[in-house]
């Protein structure tokens, strides 16, 4: 990632070390991983040790550390799809894509990620890529919907 | 806009709004809440704006896109004015259709009308739909009726007159003794008082204070907050605002989940618009008093919605709770006073200084006044968000309400309170749902999620699946948390694979006491709820699972198998073309069994089993009956056709 790109983001949060986690957000929500110059760069700039940016990037669920598929997965596990099947459909990509949960492809074609609640529960279970919603599904309906992501 | 400088500024302003509004011009409001958007309410937005352009229509009609009404199982939502005729799940082909007929020619579409199953009856209006008419809606009822990202659309329902009222009118110390007497408790589950906590603050002396709304709405089935924040950011804003006057803070943030990418961006539209007319930032209408807040998105830590571990997080570090030997509202943010509260007490706020707190008390139980918002979802007919008084009995809230289960299935429970919560059978149904009688029922208010359970939900399952969700968000700090409910999923895991033991329950039991008493914050003192819960009410299916290692509700994996009856079965190929792992064996004409060793028991093959002949069904606790012999498996017409 640019490193001007990534001053330009500290900068708009006022270089504050208060604002840490709002940064490494808008690093993530662009370039969908935290590359180790861009946390660099920020330990620097907000005068934050890396140690604790580490630990924050390994604490919170929205960061990665490590480059992500072109196409996002994520599959609902909150209790209303739960008790509505969402295992068996975790289970059906899970078999589809070759990877688990928290995983990518070596194509750099899928990542698979649970997430706690879309809050769709009347469309549940639930699966969403790349931001788009995937409702009512069954485990068979799965690969239709995978089919059309290149 | 123009800046508003003073509270008959502010009259004038609305009037000036309201004299643009004319009361019967059509007005065609789409949800644009998250779960409709879901559905594609944008592209029926955008077919109603296209067919209004393609026939001139601009100017006779109004679209907005609204905020959540709560009835989520049947989006889109769309609700025509001023006759506000309500159509259900409406597609953008029905667009024109509805140009054409409703709006020039004043037709309803029955079609697209709510119909009664009990009744077979349609029902024209929200208010007859049995949903929304058994319901309490006094602060959801006007997500339908605005623009979201409008602040004129809430000034012209008579916003911010609250803040007025509070800045001009009243001292703090009224607008505390005010919000006392309703003893408003809050809604993010704890169900503390709102106005003791902030008397606490308002008393402490350090003079710098925060005010915090907590929308970082963690529970898994639990969306009201969102659908709040989403459709009417404003009446947050406000409550805040008034809270902020009452204990004297100048600085407010709002924290909301990474997750609700829509809420972020409305309620940053609201501060916006409300800088823009003097609403927030300095001098306050003119008051003297000045207030500025901050959005701050979580990063995805369920522990974050536990007020001490949010702070920590808003200040830039890892969200882990602190012991609260002194209350975070004498040392909270900053090691300051701040109140924090969740986004439904907030929106509460502005209601109760409105209508007086009188009118407020007239609502709910003794101990628990006003409404409250459940998310109603699970095996449940009508999913969606249902603001009912304090003290409905759950009976009235999933039948009534919800509609009941569907495909006839029976009840089995109800699960409240999210991961803290408990399970509650149907023994339980005529429980009046209130703060203390959830929490004398072994379960919690907690932020308001209602998951339904019908007869094929495993509660041994449920309960290892809130342990697994805790043991995956607990954040680490202290040693009983993070070990004994790992231990507890451990064994609960065991038991759903059949490989409980005997005394498994004791020990877990005993781990769970353990689990509860010493844990620093409530995600710990509160993970044991659903097994206990469980553990009460269902003894019999832990022991099931156990000592017979069969699961009752047919769920647990390891314990089921597949078994296709050959005396239904009609070859009819349906689930052998669909088996993802080929374990079926048979061909046209020839009955299909299962290959027990490369079943990974998927459910495919129940899913795709044409309902009329019903052949796949689920064995638990007795051996799989052999295939029968393969000379025997040749269908022939006329010995198969019944």
């Amino acid at each position: 990632m640019d490193i001007n790109r990534i001053d330009q983001i500290i900068d708009r949060h006022n270089c504050e070390a208060s604002s840490l986690i709002q940064v490494l957000l808008e690093i993530q929500s662009e370039n969908h991983w935290l590359p180790k110059q861009a946390l660099e760069r920020i330990s620097e700039r907000l005068e934050v040790p890396l140690s604790r940016i580490q630990h924050i990037a390994t604490f919170y669920k929205a960061f990665s550390l490590v480059p992500k598929g072109r196409h996002e997965i994520h599959i609902c596990m909150g209790t209303a799809c739960h008790v509505r099947g969402a295992q068996n459909i975790l289970s059906a990509v899970e078999d589809l894509t070759g990877i688990k949960p928290g995983e990518t492809d070596l194509d750099l074609k899928f990542s698979l990620e649970t997430v706690n609640c879309l809050g769709c529960c009347a469309l549940g279970p639930v699966m969403d890529v790349n931001g788009q919603i995937h409702g009512n599904l069954a485990p068979a309906d799965t690969e239709e919907a995978l089919k059309k992501y290149e | 806009m123009p800046r508003i400088n003073s509270p008959d500024e502010l009259e004038k302003v609305r009037n000036e709004i309201l004299s643009q509004k004319d009361a019967n011009k059509p007005c065609i409001s789409i949800c644009a809440g998250t779960g409709c958007l879901a559905c594609g309410a944008a592209e029926v937005i955008a077919a109603f704006k296209e067919e209004i352009n393609k026939q001139g229509l601009e100017a006779d009609v109004d679209t907005k896109g609204t905020g959540c009404p709560g009835f989520c199982e049947r989006g889109p939502i769309v609700v025509i004015y001023p006759e506000e005729i309500c159509y259900l799940q409406v597609k953008p082909e029905d667009a024109p259709e509805i140009i054409a007929q409703t709006i020039k020619e004043k037709k309803v579409l029955e079609r697209l009308l709510y119909l009664d199953p009990s009744t077979n009856e349609s029902a024209t209006r929200e208010s007859d739909i049995p949903f929304y008419n058994n319901q309490e809606r006094l602060i959801i009822s006007n997500n339908i009726k605005i623009d979201s990202k409008s602040i004129e659309d809430y000034l012209a329902i008579g916003g911010y007159s609250a803040l007025a009222k509070v800045l001009f009118q009243m001292t703090p110390e009224q607008v505390l003794e005010e919000v006392g007497k309703t003893n408003l408790r809050g809604r993010g589950g704890g169900g503390f008082p709102a106005a003791l906590k902030w008397e606490g603050s308002r008393n402490a002396p350090d003079p710098e204070k925060y005010v915090i709304v907590n929308a970082d709405e963690g529970d898994p089935g639990a969306f009201m907050d969102r659908a709040l924040l989403e459709g009417n950011p404003h009446l947050i804003l406000e409550g805040l605002m008034i809270g902020a006057y009452t204990i004297g803070a100048r600085e407010g943030y709002i924290y909301v989940r990474q997750e609700y990418p829509l809420a972020v961006e409305n309620v940053n539209i609201a501060i916006r618009h409300a800088e823009e007319y003097g609403l927030l930032g300095n001098n306050i209408l003119g008051s003297g008093f000045d207030f500025t807040v901050e959005v701050h998105q979580g990063a995805g830590a369920f522990v974050c919605g536990e007020s001490s571990a949010l702070m920590t997080a808003l200040e830039g570090k890892t969200g882990e709770p602190r012991p609260k030997y002194i209350r975070s509202n004498i040392r909270g943010l900053w090691e300051k006073p701040t109140v924090l509260n969740n986004v439904e007490t907030w929106a509460n706020v502005p209601l109760i200084l409105n209508n007086g707190a009188d009118w407020f008390n007239s609502y709910g139980t003794d101990r628990s006044k006003g409404t409250k918002i459940f998310s109603l979802v699970g095996k449940i007919n009508n999913t969606g968000l249902v603001e009912i008084p304090m003290g409905m009995a759950l009976r009235d809230i999933i039948y009534k309400v919800g509609g009941g289960i569907p495909e006839n299935k029976k009840f089995k429970a109800v699960q409240t309170g999210g991961p803290s919560g408990g399970c509650l059978p149907d023994s339980m149904l005529d429980l009046e749902v209130s703060f203390d009688e959830l929490t004398a029922a072994g379960s919690m208010m907690g932020s308001g999620g209602m998951i339904v359970m019908d007869e094929d939900t495993c509660m041994v399952d449920v309960a290892r699946y809130f342990l697994d969700f805790l043991t995956d968000e607990s954040c680490g700090k202290c040693v009983p948390c993070r070990e004994g409910v790992k231990q507890m999923l451990k064994i609960l895991t065991n038991i759903t694979k059949g490989r409980g033991k005997e005394g498994d329950l004791e020990l877990l039991e005993e781990l769970g006491e353990v689990v509860k008493d010493i844990s620093l914050c409530a995600l710990g003192q509160t993970a044991p709820n659903p097994f206990l819960s469980t553990l009460k009410y269902f003894r019999e299916e832990y022991e099931a699972h156990i000592e017979d290692k069969r699961c009752p509700a047919l769920y647990c994996k390891e314990l089921i198998s597949y078994y296709i009856d050959p005396e239904k079965c009609q070859a009819c190929m349906a689930c052998l073309k669909k088996c993802p792992s080929d374990a079926i064996i048979g061909g046209k004409k020839t009955i299909h069994i299962i290959d027990q060793d490369k079943c990974t028991k998927c459910n495919t093959c129940l899913d795709v089993c044409p309902p009329r002949f019903k052949a796949v069904s689920k064995i638990s606790g007795e051996p799989v009956p052999p295939p029968i012999p393969e000379e025997e498996r040749t269908i022939t017409r006329g010995n198969k056709e019944k």
